[in-house]
């Protein structure tokens, strides 16, 4: 090697070294951000699921009785199968009703603005707000939906009394907060290419059939984003539950504790009752289902279609 | 920023092509489309004429059956009412300053972090990326428990440090943002600025700042609808009555005096004017931001 070619190799280390810190020290806030609220606390409370600690006292450990307790409380399975309800029902007729409706405003409407406002509006406005005003219709007596019912020459119903309508109860309401879902939705049927649609057009294919063959596929990409971030948020689903049901003396949860879910037991654990241990163990029997949905997610997505770059 | 794009194809390509048919199809669709947007339409703001109407009833007529659609004297007053019977400036200024302190941390934080992983070519930044992109999908409560005893054992219980100091540390969705926006900007710009001399941080703060102003506003606007709607942190940590924000301070009052509707709707309508202002003025950043979250995801 000749001296000129070695100095310019220790120029070049010497250059790639120098953009190797200045990335780093631009993200250093992110860095140090993972470690701090991210990477050591999952570590953590892997420890503290092990441990009795209920803040006042050290950590004892008790190897896996918390895990074992958890297998045997029945509230907590209560809250679990609640959580799974709105996973597996709720959240897949949301986003249905959320295509559908960025479907219509996709037709090219007048007033499309307008529209999209109003539909936009309530998943934006303060959601313990909101959920106060809902509470306050779905009250059993006064409220509007059971004039509205009893007009109409229905049954009243105990939307958040009888713990058969609960949960189809925060679903309903759900509905009202999904406007950034169409948005998202609505932004994707804008990108579908038109020469396609017009393809299939020239081919006979009528409106349906263009859906289902053409738009379909290429918001695949779309829709598996939303159905990823919406499965990790509803298995934290909390200040809906909370605002409608918490009392007074702190209890949440509605009757029979229809309305009790996950993220409602952990946080009375962990805050209410300083369980710190046992509210750990839930933590990580979360972090572990959510993994698990997220990978099962993944490995099944061979129906999302790529486009490649154009 | 995109250009909107005509979903269905105009009406002249149908017509010349003497798809008569067709065309009648796509006149149906619309108008469907038409009385199914303005059915779903008036449901949708159903719940907010009932909260303003409810607001401006007497306490007798609330509860009145059956309802009275609008009210029949509509009294203003509740509006005052509700401040006092819930110190609702006060608490609207302890969000305000939770909020200001979250934005400037994390568009601070975000904008330099992004710069690192969009301007700076370092080996494996590909991979560090990806590593800090997949905390997007980390629920909450696996680190609430250690993070509020590390925050107890500093004394911050009580405080709205847990809930500000976070901020100053990035945040994952709103890195990708910027990053995908800094990443269109060309790099002949940057390499321009080298050649004068100028450091890493001046051609940030001089040359790229400025160009991802746009997209800073949506972080902003962002963050402010997300610590403002923010339940969960204060009703951890927000222990003193006189911190409690107005999300936290609304619920507490609904658990204390639950019945008095009237005045409970016109709180709600306060709390809410803030952000529907603030949509109203910024409604172009709102919807291209959701567009650029939802559709590079």
């Amino acid at each position: 090697m000749t001296a000129a070619t070695h100095a310019r190799n220790l120029n070049l280390n010497a250059r790639r070294l120098r953009s190797l810190l200045t990335g780093l020290a631009f993200i250093s806030p992110a860095i140090i951000g993972f470690l701090a609220f991210a990477a050591w606390p999952i570590v953590q409370s892997l420890y503290y699921s092990f441990t009795d600690y209920n803040v006042l006292q050290p950590p004892i450990f008790i190897g896996l009785e918390n895990y074992r307790d958890l297998l045997n409380d029945r509230v907590y399975g209560i809250a679990l199968r609640n959580t799974l309800y709105m996973v597996f029902i709720g959240l897949p007729i949301h986003l249905i009703f959320d295509f559908l409706m960025a479907l219509l405003l996709a037709t090219q409407i007048r007033g499309l603005s307008i529209y999209r406002t109003i539909f936009y509006l309530p998943s934006i406005t303060p959601v313990v707000a909101a959920t106060i005003v809902w509470l306050w219709l779905f009250n059993g007596q006064y409220g509007i939906l059971n004039v509205f019912l009893e007009w109409l020459g229905f049954q009243r119903i105990g939307w958040l009394t009888d713990p058969r309508f609960t949960k189809p109860s925060l679903i309903f309401m759900g509905l009202w907060f999904g406007g950034n879902t169409i948005l998202i939705y609505l932004a994707g049927l804008r990108d579908v290419p038109v020469s396609l649609l017009e393809a299939a057009e020239l081919d006979g294919a009528n409106a349906l059939r263009k859906t289902w063959h053409v738009t379909l596929p290429m918001m695949s990409p779309v829709i598996f984003y939303t159905i990823i971030i919406n499965v990790i948020g509803y298995f934290q689903y909390f200040t809906e539950a909370w605002v409608l049901t918490a009392t007074r003396d702190g209890s949440a949860g509605g009757p029979l504790n229809s309305m009790l879910f996950y993220a409602m037991y952990l946080y009375q654990s962990a805050f209410q009752l300083f369980k710190m241990g046992y509210a750990s163990a839930q933590a990580w029997i979360l972090f572990a289902i959510v993994l698990l949905a997220t990978a099962v997610l993944f490995r099944t997505s061979g129906w999302v279609y790529y486009r490649s770059e154009e | 920023m995109r250009a909107s794009k005509p979903l269905m194809p105009p009406a002249f390509s149908l017509q010349s092509l003497g798809l008569q048919s067709r065309r009648r199809q796509n006149a149906l669709m619309k108008g469907f489309a038409y009385v199914v947007c303005t059915l779903m339409a008036v449901a949708y703001v159903f719940p907010l004429y009932w909260m303003i109407t409810t607001a401006l009833k007497t306490d007798v007529e609330v509860f009145l059956v059956p309802p009275s659609l609008f009210p029949k004297d509509p009294q203003w007053g509740n509006f005052i009412a509700s401040t006092q019977y819930i110190p609702f400036w006060l608490y609207m200024y302890n969000t305000l300053v939770i909020c200001a302190l979250t934005i400037l941390g994390t568009v601070i934080s975000c904008s330099l972090i992004a710069y690192g992983f969009a301007r700076v070519k370092w080996p494996g930044r590909n991979l560090v990326f990806l590593i800090y992109l997949s905390t997007i999908m980390l629920p909450a409560q696996v680190t609430m428990i250690p993070l509020y005893i590390v925050f107890r054992q500093l004394g911050w219980v009580g405080t709205i440090w847990p809930l500000v100091v976070p901020a100053f540390f990035g945040n994952a969705l709103y890195v990708f943002l910027l990053r995908q926006f800094m990443m269109t900007i060309p790099n002949e710009l940057s390499d321009a600025a080298r050649i004068d001399g100028a450091g890493e941080l001046g051609i940030f703060w001089r040359i790229i700042a400025p160009l991802i102003k746009p997209a800073l506003a949506t972080v902003a606007l962002f963050t402010f609808v997300a610590t403002y709607r923010d339940f969960l942190g204060p009703l951890i940590y927000l222990t003193e009555q006189n911190q409690w924000t107005i999300s936290l301070g609304l619920k507490m009052f609904q658990n204390m005096y639950g019945a008095q509707w009237q005045l409970m709707m016109a709180a709600a309508t306060l709390t809410m004017i803030p952000t529907v202002i603030l949509f109203f003025l910024t409604q172009r950043t709102f919807i291209e931001g959701i567009a650029l979250t939802g559709i590079k995801g």
